[in-house]
């Protein structure tokens, strides 16, 4: 039976296979847009146009994803999302696109093959810097408190530099000097876990470019140990 | 003689036969009869036909050249054999005589003379016989007697005697006249260098160091010939000057921390009662100390370079040593005060008082902090001038025009108008007491007078709203009216804490004038209207801080005139006291001053130099990031300590601190590829 009633539009009088990619996406293509579309409508806010938090909460938990876990935030650096807690269609339709996931099922498949993505060198400094980004959420604000850089870099780095996380983080809660840091302070975790020799410290160089807070932290490490 | 022709061989073969190989066996010791005059000619004869063979009627001297070569060949063969052999001897036998004329032996100088000739001869020939089988063997044995001397000598030596008896100027001077006795010239240099190693180099750190008589003890015992024959010694020799500039820095380093701990413990060990003003004397000895230096620099030390370095790097250290807590910038600032105060230099006369005063100046060179310096000095200038405290209006201008010498216009500026502030005061007060005797209705009621500041000079003064009792209040009005008729757009802001005022206490026994502060006044006037009032009540009448009262009632009952009664008679004022006028105080003085426990500004002062700083260091790194678009982070150090050279050191973490700041207000960045490299955002 000819499928006539189904087509959208009656094709071209004559047409090449390269025209049709030009053209117009191929009958799967425009299925799968349908498809990301009428999940992103599944959770979305219908007023505000957009996934809110309570809209990323149940994805997290249909995905069977824990919405503070490293993942999600991987997800959100996958969609390149700008405000924290929220999805924009535009985000969803990019991101799941470039994931090939057009279904729940595929989503939370593409979850393993997320995680090796980020952690590939040129992509962690990226997503390690986005982290730190998406915390931001007022207009112009420049720092994040010291409770919250405690958290990313737990969650962030934990896996990779335990060690060093763990120590950074009971230096971070013991010093008082500073309640809020910049991007450029976070940026320069990931170098001194990735650079510096640990717990022994024996490349560090505070007469160097490291920011002033590292410098601390390594004192008082080195004091801790003797 | 008839002038046989023959070839160059045939000539060369009679030659060889009858002079050269007859002269080798002579000179072998063979049994060989010496040339005749006869044979001397025929070989001459020879040798000239060879050359000047007549040729198609021309005479050409062609064969001469190949005759030269004949010889230089016979040469060739016979002197290496005879040098090889007997040179290694010869050798030995120079340097043998050499030392024996070292001990003073007498040698046949002119047989040195002709057989290190012959071996220069020999070495303009083959390739430097002199310099590597002589003088090589000469220097390596030179080197060796030396050594062996040396060391002799600096047992039983002392070092002014070591330098100069026999010793190394002694030496020196006759290995120079050797070498023109029977050396070649260009050994003078080596053989020079090798003694001066062995008898200065080698034994350095033994030579100057030693106990009695090294360079340190020279220059505790001001022996100034010693010291100048060492300077003139050491300045030939590879890093001499070096080395002893070293030690003189480490000597004056020792001393000048000698003297500060001696003001520590000075200050420490007093009782509280018993203030030694130790910045009096701790800097008048650091004055003599580099006096006392400056004049060895020039003198022994022809002003090397070198030594004033190490003289200045020497008191930058301990002259930056604070003393029982108080920074050298501080004592410096009390020690200016002290001589510019009444009271303090009086004795002195003017030459005396510039001369110190310029030494002073002198000495803040040294100092690091001169910006704490600075502020220091203007809060106790501040004080000399508001209470009319200064000794010499002169002198305070002589050492703010030496300050900006040293320091600059900027570092001065606003001393500079503080003085000009005073005399403009003076004028207005002027104006103002005509204004006031011109103006019935205006006149304030008391004697009153006013010093208009301009704000910008002076430190800050926090200003209270105290509540004036009226006698004041209709003062400061009228004066506000006066002064708005005589300028435009200005604003006054009234600072009573450094005020004085004189009123009269109404006692039981007799009337005394009490010369208090303005504050003290002003709580005094109140128990005019009441006998007795609680803290609280006072609080609430004069609108002052608690830190503010407490030391102002504590002045007024728990000092040393007891103008209030408080009740309890504790030492100390807590808010739940109560006061009473004491009408049964007196005094034999029919006048007297009742002094307010002065606050402990040191703290303030740092604070106002701190953030001062913060700002100075952020503008430094504009300007140079700026100028320079992309630098490194340790040479953005580097510029911005330079730059602030003359008003203080930053130490780094301070300048990592602002560069912080400055990222996060987007005034630089980090690069990304290169961390160590910043970038200026425009």
């Amino acid at each position: 039976m000819p499928r006539t009633s189904k087509r959208k539009a009656a094709p071209p009088a004559s047409v090449k296979s390269s025209d049709l990619h030009s053209v117009r996406p191929g009958k799967g293509a425009t299925k799968e847009v349908d498809r990301i579309d009428r999940l992103f409508n599944s959770y979305a806010n219908q007023s505000l146009g957009l996934i809110d938090p309570e809209g990323v909460e149940k994805l997290c938990s249909d995905v069977g994803v824990d919405h503070t876990d490293v993942r999600i935030l991987m997800l959100a650096w996958k969609l390149k999302a700008e405000k924290q807690g929220y999805f924009s269609k535009d985000e969803w339709r990019t991101g799941l696109k470039a994931l090939k996931a057009d279904n729940l099922d595929k989503l939370k498949k593409a979850f393993p093959a997320l995680e090796t993505e980020v952690m590939t060198p040129p992509n962690f400094q990226d997503f390690y810097a986005y982290a730190f980004k998406y915390c931001l959420t007022e207009e112009k604000q420049k720092c994040v408190d010291i409770e919250t850089i405690c958290e990313l870099l737990h969650l962030v780095l934990g896996s990779q530099f335990r060690a060093q996380v763990d120590s950074i983080i009971e230096y971070l809660k013991f010093q008082s000097e500073y309640r809020m840091l910049n991007m450029d302070q976070w940026v320069n975790f990931y170098r001194f876990c990735h650079e510096i020799s640990f717990p022994d410290l024996k490349n560090y160089d505070a007469d160097l470019a490291w920011p002033l807070i590292l410098d601390s932290f390594v004192e008082w490490l080195k004091e801790k140990q003797s | 003689m008839a002038a046989k022709s023959f070839t160059v061989e045939e000539g060369w073969e009679y030659v060889k036969n009858n002079g050269i190989t007859k002269l080798i066996r002579i000179l072998e010791g063979l049994p060989e009869p010496s040339f005749s005059p006869a044979e001397y000619m025929m070989l001459y004869t020879t040798i000239y036909n060879m050359c000047f063979q007549k040729r198609t009627h021309v005479y050409s001297n062609d064969n001469s050249k190949e005759a030269y070569e004949k010889y230089k060949k016979a040469f060739d063969e016979y002197i290496p054999m005879v040098y090889l052999e007997v040179s290694g001897n010869a050798i030995d036998i120079v340097i043998t005589l050499i030392n024996k004329e070292r001990e003073g032996q007498q040698i046949d100088q002119g047989l040195l003379k002709n057989v290190l000739d012959f071996f220069i001869e020999i070495g303009s020939v083959y390739k430097k016989c002199y310099e590597m089988d002589f003088e090589a063997h000469m220097l390596q044995d030179t080197g060796d007697y030396y050594s062996r001397k040396s060391s002799k000598w600096i047992m039983e030596d002392s070092c002014p005697d070591y330098m100069l008896k026999a010793s190394v100027e002694e030496c020196l001077k006759r290995e120079r006249d050797r070498v023109s006795h029977y050396m070649h010239p260009s050994t003078e240099k080596k053989l020079v260098e090798k003694v001066q190693h062995e008898l200065l180099v080698v034994k350095s750190k033994q030579l100057l160091e030693k106990e009695c008589s090294g360079f340190c003890a020279l220059l505790r015992e001001r022996k100034a010939e010693d010291l100048s024959r060492m300077y003139r010694l050491y300045k030939e020799t590879p890093q001499g000057l070096e080395i002893i500039a070293s030690i003189f820095n480490k000597h004056i380093t020792g001393e000048g921390t000698a003297l500060v701990k001696e003001a520590e413990y000075a200050a420490t060990n007093q009782a509280a009662s018993k203030v030694v003003v130790q910045e009096q004397v701790l800097f008048r000895k650091i004055t003599e100390l580099h006096d006392k230096y400056v004049a060895d620099v020039n003198d022994l030390f022809l002003n090397h370079h070198l030594f004033h370095k190490a003289l200045k790097e020497a008191f930058e250290i301990f002259c930056n040593k604070a003393v029982a807590g108080s920074s050298s910038a501080e004592l410096l600032a009390k020690f200016c005060d002290n001589i510019l105060h009444k009271g303090g230099s009086e004795k002195l006369s003017d030459e005396v008082i510039e001369e110190t005063l310029e030494k002073v100046v002198k000495l803040l060179a040294y100092i690091h902090d001169k910006d704490l310096f600075a502020e220091f000095y203007r809060k106790k200038l501040a004080h000399r001038l508001l209470f009319d405290r200064s000794a010499n209006e002169d002198h305070e201008k002589t050492i703010l025009s030496m300050l900006k010498q040293q320091c600059g216009g900027q570092f001065t500026s606003k001393m500079e108008g503080m003085v000009t502030d005073i005399t403009l005061a003076r004028e207005y007060q002027t104006k103002f007491a005509e204004y006031f005797h011109s103006n019935s209705n205006a006149t304030p009621g008391i004697d009153f007078s006013v010093t208009v500041l301009t704000s910008g000079f002076w430190p800050t003064y926090k200003s209270f709203n105290l509540s004036l009792p009226t006698e004041m209040a209709k003062c400061v009005q009228v004066f506000k009216e006066f002064y708005d008729s005589e300028t435009k757009h200005r604003r006054l802001t009234w600072i009573y804490s450094l005020g004085t005022c004189s009123i009269n206490g109404k006692f039981e026994t007799k009337t005394i004038e009490l010369i208090v502060s303005t504050y003290q006044a002003a709580a005094l006037l109140l128990f005019n209207s009441s006998d007795r009032l609680s803290y609280s009540e006072i609080e609430t009448h004069l609108n002052l801080t608690d830190d503010d009262l407490v030391r102002l009632l504590h002045s007024l009952s728990c000092a040393k005139y007891k103008i209030l009664i408080k009740e309890p008679n504790t030492k100390t004022i807590s808010p739940t006291d109560n006061f009473e006028f004491n009408y049964k105080f007196t005094d034999r003085m029919r006048r007297i001053k009742i002094p307010v426990a002065p606050l402990d500004e040191r703290k303030k002062v740092i604070e106002v130099v701190d953030k001062d700083r913060r700002s100075t260091i952020d503008a430094a790194i504009v300007r140079i990031m700026k100028s320079r678009k992309v630098l490194g982070f340790q040479q953005l150090v580097m510029e911005c300590v330079e730059q602030l050279s003359n008003m203080f050191k930053p130490d780094i973490k301070l300048i990592k601190k602002r560069i912080e700041d400055l990222i996060t207000r987007d005034y630089l960045e980090r690069d990304e590829e290169n961390p160590s490299m910043f970038r200026y955002l425009a």
